[in-house]
């Protein structure tokens, strides 16, 4: 049966790695991932996985051992956040275009400089183009049940590709939830057992892995390699359709999440631990009479363009919340695809793009409620009320050429 | 120890074919350094840099063996995770043949951008066989100076011109830095003493945890000699002790080769284009400042092998 725990984000995450129990794990500890890998240690240090866990001097090494491990033929994880996700950053391509199905927990921290420990989207939004696919959380239980799927997802052969499975840095990290999680048994044959289809560790087949690529090969590598990503949609469907039926979850996985969107006139578009208070936001307009909505994006790379676009098809004014900066673009990075996600469509709608959160900055339920009302008027206009907003920043700090 | 004419018949795990240049001592010795793995499986890891693009050039490979590249600065780390895969796999039953590790880098990947990787990797104690080729500077991308290049040393960017003689400062002690980890095996070697490497190797591959060997890989580019030349520089720069060949292993300092007449660092430099402009009367200061470190880390290691308890 499944159990209710008392668990953070960071401990469900280390719980759904105990279920895993990899071959092995290669960490190195940053504010906040910190508590997931101490627990994971624990788990380690009483006997409850049997891992090799390699504790490296850096996450370059993490990254790079993670790698190493992987391309023996071991499921290896590790996690990380922030610094770390950008030290690691020269070895995500690598793992990607060796087609290694890694699967590592961001705990999404804001990126230095100036130097800051809080939530922000800043890391993982800077390794979107490294060919790993990425998984946004909401809360403790889907980035429990995500950590699961990834594998899965990762490990499929027409997939083969990494998973950064993300977790909002202390609000989603370090709060305490109510988190349902499934025996052993079942998680355990959901996993499956991993064989590698080329390792370096058979003796009747050596592999040469990371040749050197001159402009023969490299081109049509690096587009073999997209096949990953571009088969990965439909497993990530098929797998969360799975994950549903074999431990009869409370949400249906897919790209992402729509919530009131049937009707709605006006919609936000939201990642992570913020669309909680947006629902909440979106139930009390319903109550009253507003035709409101959200989507959630789950899945963001590979992003959901087509489906994005339908959902949006008879929505007069939209909101893509952006926990990151996306200096000298218009906007930040999922602003830029859903506005990508449009071209083309008719009617569009009014589009506005809020950044908001950087450095771990609050969001409320009456900012939320601000966007909406921005929406209304812009509806009215007919053209928005804010191209780019900034929320909760203080007075005088907006900057200029800012409509 | 095996002997060379049985070793011979034994299978390559580094083929012909690869694209060294002419007169390179990093094939030569890497061959027979992976003929003492003995009768396990081995894997490589290669940093990038001369040995590993010249090895691998898609869709050749020259390794029979099985060998890996990921980065220029991580082969140590990299092959701490092979190594733990290894180990891993083993103990739940998933890979049942027996294995050794060597990873390499040239002085760039190891001295310089390597240093943190290999330190981490020889720390964690991780069964593995790390060797430095040691080729004076960043040799694949055409001679820049690294924190190995000996003082005096022309290279691209350190070039001789009216106000530089070359490379400022003395090389970087690597292999006490290696020493000061104490793992169980650390070794320096040349390419002329085949007998002396190949037993280190053999060592190497022997003891439980890291090991480390230095190799002085003399470089017919970047040094500036004829091609013909390379094992008779390595053997001028063990007479010139400006490359002792020892070994420190468990904790006991050994001097493998002592020359009976410990010859002048210019006869090391006299073949060597990169060194050429040293000979000038206005550079003399150069080459005694040379000589006096050659001398003073020459004395350091005799004393050191001298008073280690046997």
């Amino acid at each position: 049966m499944p159990e209710l725990l008392a668990l953070t984000g960071n401990d469900a995450v280390a719980y759904a790695m105990k279920q895993i129990n990899p071959d092995v794990v290669a960490a190195y500890p940053i504010t906040p991932q910190t508590s997931l890998m101490q627990k994971f240690a624990d788990y380690v240090a009483d006997g409850e996985v049997d891992t090799e866990l390699v504790l490296v001097e850096s996450e370059h090494s993490a990254m790079s051992a993670t790698l190493g491990s992987q391309a023996a033929g071991a499921r290896s994880m590790t996690a990380t956040s922030a610094c770390g996700l950008a030290l690691m950053w020269e070895i995500l391509g690598i793992t990607s275009a060796y087609r290694l199905p890694v699967v590592m927990p961001v705990v999404n921290r804001a990126l230095s400089g100036p130097i800051n420990i809080q939530g922000d989207h800043s890391d993982t939004m800077g390794a979107r183009d490294c060919g790993w696919i990425q998984i946004f959380s909401e809360n403790a239980q889907e980035a429990y049940e995500n950590t699961l799927q990834a594998i899965r997802i990762a490990e499929h052969p027409d997939v083969l590709t990494p998973i950064m499975v993300t977790l909002d840095g202390f609000i989603i990290s370090h709060g305490l939830e109510t988190v349902k999680v499934y025996d052993d048994a079942p998680v355990k044959k959901f996993l499956r057992d991993y064989q590698a289809r080329y390792t370096l560790l058979d003796p009747s087949k050596p592999l040469t892995l990371g040749a050197l690529d001159f402009s023969d090969y490299y081109f049509e590598h690096k587009v073999s390699q997209l096949q990953g990503m571009l088969k990965s949609p439909q497993v990530i469907l098929d797998v969360g359709k799975e994950f549903y039926k074999t431990f009869d979850g409370d949400c249906c996985y897919g790209f992402y999440e729509a919530h009131e969107m049937k009707d709605a006139e006006m919609a936000v578009i939201v990642l992570g631990s913020t669309a909680g208070a947006t629902r909440m936001v979106v139930d009390d307009l319903r109550s009253r009479g507003v035709a409101a909505g959200m989507i959630k994006i789950r899945s963001y790379r590979p992003f959901p363009y087509d489906e994005i676009a339908r959902e949006l098809a008879n929505v007069k004014a939209v909101a893509v919340l952006d926990r990151s900066i996306a200096y000298g673009a218009d906007g930040g990075p999922v602003h830029g695809d859903v506005r990508a996600a449009l071209y083309g469509k008719h009617p569009v709608p009014v589009m506005s793009n809020y950044i908001y959160g950087l450095g771990g900055k609050p969001i409320d339920m009456e900012h939320i409620m601000g966007v909406f009302d921005d929406l209304k008027e812009s509806i009215v206009k007919g053209h928005p009320k804010r191209r780019v907003g900034y929320i909760n920043l203080k007075e005088g700090n907006t900057p200029s050429l800012v409509g | 120890m095996a002997k060379l004419k049985d070793l011979v018949m034994e299978p390559e795990h580094l083929s012909p074919g690869h694209r060294l240049c002419p007169g390179c001592g990093v094939p030569a010795f890497m061959r027979l350094a992976l003929h003492m793995a003995g009768k396990n499986n081995v894997v490589v890891c290669g940093a990038t840099g001369c040995l590993e693009v010249s090895s691998t050039i898609f869709p050749y490979t020259a390794w029979n063996c099985s060998f890996i590249h990921n980065a220029f600065e991580n082969a140590a780390a990299t092959m701490s995770g092979v190594e733990t895969a290894y180990r891993a796999l083993s103990k739940r039953g998933k890979v049942k043949a027996p294995y050794k590790f060597l990873a390499f880098g040239g002085d760039g990947g190891t001295y310089d951008i390597g240093l943190q990787s290999l330190s981490g990797a020889m720390e964690r104690g991780h069964n593995m066989v790390y060797v430095c080729y040691d080729n004076e500077a960043y040799q694949n991308t055409g001679n820049q100076r690294s924190s190995s290049t000996p003082m005096g040393s022309n290279t691209t960017t350190t070039p001789v011109g009216k106000n530089s003689y070359g490379r400022k400062g003395f090389r970087k002690d690597l292999t006490g830095i290696l020493i000061a980890h104490h793992i169980p095996y650390v070794a320096q070697a040349t390419v002329d003493n085949w007998k002396d490497m190949m037993r280190k190797f053999e060592r190497a591959f022997e003891v439980e945890g890291p090991a480390f060997i230095n190799v002085l890989a003399p470089c017919v580019p970047g040094w500036k000699y004829d091609e013909k030349l390379t094992i008779e520089i390595s053997r001028l720069a063990a007479k010139t002790c400006f490359w002792p060949a020892f070994e420190v292993d468990n904790g006991k300092w050994k001097l493998n080769y002592k020359p009976k007449e410990k010859l002048p660092v210019e006869e090391f430099l006299k073949p060597q284009g990169r060194f050429r402009h040293l000979f000038r009367p206005e550079n003399r200061h150069v080459i005694d400042m040379l000589q006096a470190e050659v001398d003073e880390r020459w004395a350091d290691i005799v004393a050191r092998c001298e008073t280690s308890p046997s």
